[in-house]
């Protein structure tokens, strides 16, 4: 090398490395972050450094989008929001007889869950967080939240609207964080059908449906049946709705029936979701006795993320 | 320079803040909850390609590669997604720079799509080999209507480098 550099032309231009070995390098290095990422999902503090910078134009962005629904709040007009207001007070007068009793019976049932010796109830606390804006990977389903870590946010915790489950923080950022929802592929959820008690885990297919799995073709299931989740996973409290069966087909073929769901909750609209607290420390689970392996599968997803 | 070889209107240099501010607009413009509606297109990749044609030697796959990163970030999407597409997008586009420009502006549309749509396929096949869903042929519609916008993306990105026409009575020129 040092021969041929006496002959060569002095640099008249300053060019830089040729574009094919800039090329070479650029693809490599974001090859090694995909699969990095989708593999070890060890880049946090990467994406969370990207993100401080993303968040101002990320929220930039949401401005045009809440000034319309502003605009159209502001031009719906006394009318509506007298109505609103009339339909919301008698629905709350209907629910009186119930929530005016709500303190009493779970103080009640505090007491006889104590005398039977079992444990507590968990109160469910959170707080509420505004939906900033939907992802644009078509890939995959979910939201970014205008809280993160500022607020306390870890991830792992589930979300909930006024009807039901939405999803489950992912990944949490300094200013915001993404959940992901309910209908994200192989994104699973524990769950337990309050007709029967039969337990099971509600898979997300990709195209806004949930999926009922390892449900034997036999079993006593339903169109229409609700789920809640069962609380099984040490992540989502017991007792919230997820999804209601629309579609149950039974084929000798295989073992399992086919169940189809719909989530119950508004998980692709936008609104505010209330971000639970997570869960107190769960009692480890008991060895399994090694025939049994009817029921696993429950918390596999869920083991990941924490 | 001029808008494209063939034509004798001559351009402003460009000023290096108006690249800058560009590409955050279009990344702006990618982070407006439009993610519903089928065929928006990727406005990063048009402006990124539109820059790195024009201005080959300011704008490369340095940027591309931040820019990328900045999308997937945004996007939830895998790191190096965006980045790899938008890399790719870049070269090509430079090394096309000089015969694309040769051309009138509806016909460099065209020679845009085949790179943009190479842009999208290549985000496509590494979700789908990384086990992902095809998310439906709506996918593959934004490529070609950010063709469509070339015309127009063109001349916006342009106006500030157009000089005012000026007629001479004196000079012939």
């Amino acid at each position: 090398m040092a021969g041929i550099d006496d002959h060569a032309p002095p640099p008249f231009f300053k060019r830089g490395p040729a574009p094919l070995a800039l090329l070479t390098f650029y693809l490599a290095v974001s090859l090694a972050l995909f699969v990095v990422d989708l593999r070890m999902k060890s880049l946090d503090l990467l994406r969370q450094t990207v993100a401080l910078v993303v968040d101002p134009v990320q929220r930039a962005a949401q401005t045009p989008g809440s000034l319309v629904d502003h605009a159209r709040v502001y031009l719906r007009g006394l009318q509506q929001m007298r109505e609103d207001n009339t339909r919301l007070q008698q629905a709350q007068l209907q629910m009186a007889p119930n929530l005016q009793r709500l303190d009493h019976l779970a103080a009640e049932n505090e007491r006889l869950r104590r005398l039977l010796a079992v444990k507590e109830r968990e109160k469910a606390r959170g707080q509420v967080a505004q939906i900033m804006y939907t992802a644009r990977d078509p890939f995959s389903r979910r939201i970014v939240i205008d809280k993160g870590q500022q607020a306390g946010i870890v991830a792992g915790q589930p979300a909930i609207d006024e009807v039901g489950v939405v999803g489950q923080v992912t990944r949490v950022f300094p200013f915001s964080a993404e959940i992901t929802l309910i209908t994200d592929k192989d994104q699973a959820v524990p769950v337990q059908i309050v007709r029967n008690g039969q337990r099971s885990v509600v898979f997300g297919l990709g195209d806004g449906h949930l999926e009922l799995r390892y449900i034997p073709a036999n079993a006593d299931v339903q169109v229409g049946d609700l789920l809640v989740t069962s609380g099984l996973d040490g992540i989502f409290l017991p007792g919230f709705p997820v999804a209601k069966v629309s579609e149950v087909k039974r084929d000798s073929a295989f073992a399992f029936a086919r169940i189809t769901a719909v989530p119950l909750a508004g998980v692709e609209n936008f609104a505010e979701v209330m971000i639970l607290d997570p869960r107190q420390e769960q009692p480890p689970p008991p060895p399994e006795p090694p025939s049994r392996h009817n029921d696993t599968g429950a918390t596999k997803k869920h083991g990941h993320k924490k | 320079m001029q808008p494209t070889f063939t034509s004798s209107r001559i351009l402003l240099p460009v000023r290096p803040w108006f690249i800058v501010a560009s590409l955050f607009l279009a990344l702006l413009g990618n982070l407006l909850p439009t993610a519903w509606w089928p065929g928006i297109p990727d406005w990063v990749a048009l402006v990124l390609c539109f820059w790195s044609i024009r201005e080959p030697r300011r704008v490369g796959m340095g940027w591309a590669f931040i820019f990328g990163l900045a999308m997937d970030v945004a996007d939830g999407a895998v790191l190096g997604q965006h980045g790899f597409a938008y890399v790719l997008l870049a070269y090509l586009a430079a090394s096309q720079a000089r015969r694309i420009l040769w051309f009138p502006v509806a016909e460099q549309a065209l020679q845009i799509l085949p790179l943009l749509l190479a842009a999208q396929m290549m985000q496509l096949l590494m979700r789908l080999v990384a086990g992902g869903d095809f998310p439906g042929w709506g996918y593959l519609i934004g490529p070609f209507i950010a063709a469509l916008l070339w015309l127009p993306g063109t001349f916006l990105l342009l106006l500030p480098q157009y000089q005012p026409v000026e007629r001479d009575a004196n000079r012939p020129l």
